[in-house]
């Protein structure tokens, strides 16, 4: 970086004030959580966060979430591929749709779908007869989780998709591919650091997600609660200990995830610049 | 999150091109596929708050809007977001004039650490707060000497709000302001222009898209969120019960009909925010031109 005179004026206030907000409202009370959790001890931590249910939330928790966000990998890269390749009525409308989970406060999808896919919602008392439970059981839970994650995929994939050059497959296609071939070799792995980083926003927002999760999963101790909610139970109770805990875990994992993200992020455009 | 605004290009005739263009049959089980999950997924449960709603008439409809419980949980939402909305707001400008006009080191770091409230779970935002100011929190002993309420009072929710809706204006700006450069704010100072002056009358103007797409985001999630809101909340009836708390306590206390008229004022919250958000995304393109 080439050192040059500051010009342009503001730069101790905005930073100041950036830095005191940010502390005061972000890493202040984040740092709180670890300090006191560390402040009973490690046993109690471990205790805690590792009790045979908040075990079984975590599975859940994270079981779910992935398995979503795959779902969502391979539809989102559908819906992105129609919304920018092909043209069909209504595609401005779907193309505006896509961010309603985004906008959608999470509590009213959380009953929406409860409603839908209850035994005698319109979707439920489909599957009723056939007895496949969808509301209250761990699949209503990846539903939940579905609709959650569905924009983190189709809005990271899109921009890149409607960057690329066509020259690409024109190349491999008077170099004789088949357009499998080159949907394969050459326009999947452009893709690849956006599907990844999608992939990856949509796992870290499922597993702390509750609002939308919370009305269809019926929380059932051992088979679907999730983790988000063993925090709320555990302060509900008063056990601090136990809540502060899990939120460490949660806390450790999402850092992990969002290293990785920007990780991915910096490999994408590294990849874009060349 | 991966809602930057963007500016729509001219698209190529994909399916013109013998090179970029699929079988139609391959081209139809896609179009199908996608458009099948789309109305399962994201359709149909927007359809369904709306005739959950309206399923016993208008008039218990209204009747459950003009509730009393309804009408300060309304007050409340929107108290919520009168702060925290322009309070993120003076933080997004400040973080993304530092950011983007100047130069220092830990840059990355910091719009790491700006980024940070969105990879926190809304519970475990929540709960930060409780252990700051709860009364079993470190400044819960002095709180309650100066018979100030924090948590389980307006004030938290405030707090928690503003945490969930921390990054929307500042994540907006940060890149926008970055590739927009520096030359014409330092050849304004470089002409005698102060400060204020080159913000309000240089950098505004090429912002003003931007920064407003990052307040309708900001909006939307102040007033809907639900997760940290309700940690810190104490569900006090008709006191601390925002929108979507009392969506909530409506729903488990069996009223449903009244519990998706409340959540439908939500849902067409989120749908003038998606036409806003279109809007604005237009009028960034034309200007682009």
């Amino acid at each position: 970086m080439s050192v040059r005179k500051r010009v342009l004026p503001g730069f101790a206030p905005t930073l100041g004030f950036t830095l005191f907000y940010l502390s005061l409202l972000v890493l202040i009370p984040l740092a709180a959580v670890f300090i006191k959790s560390a402040g009973h001890g490690f046993d109690a931590f471990w205790a805690a966060a590792t009790s045979p249910r908040v075990l079984a939330s975590y599975r859940l928790s994270f079981g779910a979430s992935l398995l979503a966000a795959g779902i969502n990998l391979v539809f989102g890269l559908m819906l992105a591929w129609c919304l920018v390749r092909y043209d069909f009525p209504g595609r401005k409308l779907v193309d505006a749709l896509i961010d309603l989970p985004f906008a959608l406060p999470t509590a009213v999808a959380g009953i929406a779908l409860t409603a839908l896919y209850a035994p005698n919602g319109w979707v439920g008392s489909l599957f009723e007869p056939y007895g496949i439970k969808i509301a209250f059981t761990p699949l209503g839970v990846l539903l939940a989780l579905i609709f959650i994650g569905l924009p983190f995929i189709v809005r990271t994939v899109q921009p890149v998709l409607e960057d690329m050059e066509t020259e690409l497959e024109e190349a491999a296609a008077s170099l004789g591919a088949h357009r499998w071939t080159t949907f394969r070799f050459v326009v999947l792995p452009t893709l690849l650091p956006a599907l990844l980083t999608g992939f990856a926003l949509a796992f870290a927002r499922a597993v702390g997600e509750y609002g939308s999760v919370i009305f269809i999963a019926g929380n059932i101790p051992l088979v679907s609660e999730i983790t988000p909610l063993m925090i709320i139970s555990k302060l509900e109770q008063y056990d601090y200990v136990g809540a502060t805990a899990i939120a460490v875990v949660m806390l450790v994992f999402s850092f992990v995830l969002l290293l990785a993200i920007n990780l991915l992020q910096a490999w994408s455009s590294k990849r874009g610049a060349r | 999150m991966s809602t930057a605004l963007s500016i729509a290009r001219t698209r190529p005739d994909y399916q013109a091109n013998p090179a970029t263009r699929e079988a139609p049959w391959v081209r139809r089980l896609l179009l199908t596929l996608g458009l099948s999950f789309f109305a399962v997924f994201l359709l149909l449960p927007l359809v369904a708050v709306f005739t959950e709603a309206l399923r016993k008439g208008w008039e218990v409809y209204l009747a459950s809007l003009a509730d009393e419980e309804t009408l300060s949980a309304i007050k409340l939402t929107l108290l919520a977001a009168l702060i925290a909305v322009p309070l993120n707001l003076v933080f997004g400008v400040s973080a993304a004039w530092a950011i983007a006009k100047h130069d220092f080191r830990g840059k990355q770091l910091l719009i790491t650490f700006i980024d940070l409230p969105f990879s926190v779970s809304p519970v475990v935002a929540g709960l930060m707060y409780v252990l700051l100011f709860g009364a079993q929190g470190w400044l819960g002993p002095w709180l309650q000497e100066h018979d100030l309420k924090i948590v389980f009072a307006v004030p938290g929710i405030v707090l928690a709000t503003v945490f969930v809706t921390f990054p929307f204006v500042a994540r907006e700006l940060i890149p926008l302001m970055q590739a927009q450069g520096r030359d014409e704010e330092e050849a304004a100072t470089v002409l005698g222009a102060g400060g204020w002056q080159t913000f309000r009358r240089v950098t505004l103007p090429n912002i003003k898209w931007g920064l407003l797409y990052g307040v309708i985001l900001c909006n939307a999630r102040a007033m809907g969120e639900f997760g940290a809101v309700s940690v810190v909340s104490g569900h006090v009836r008709g006191l601390t019960n925002t929108l979507p708390l009392q969506v909530e306590i409506l729903y488990n206390e069996y009223q449903f009909a009244a519990a998706f008229a409340v959540a439908s004022v939500l849902a067409l919250l989120a749908l003038v925010t998606l036409v806003l958000k279109q809007i604005v995304e237009w009028q960034a393109a034309r200007s682009a031109r």
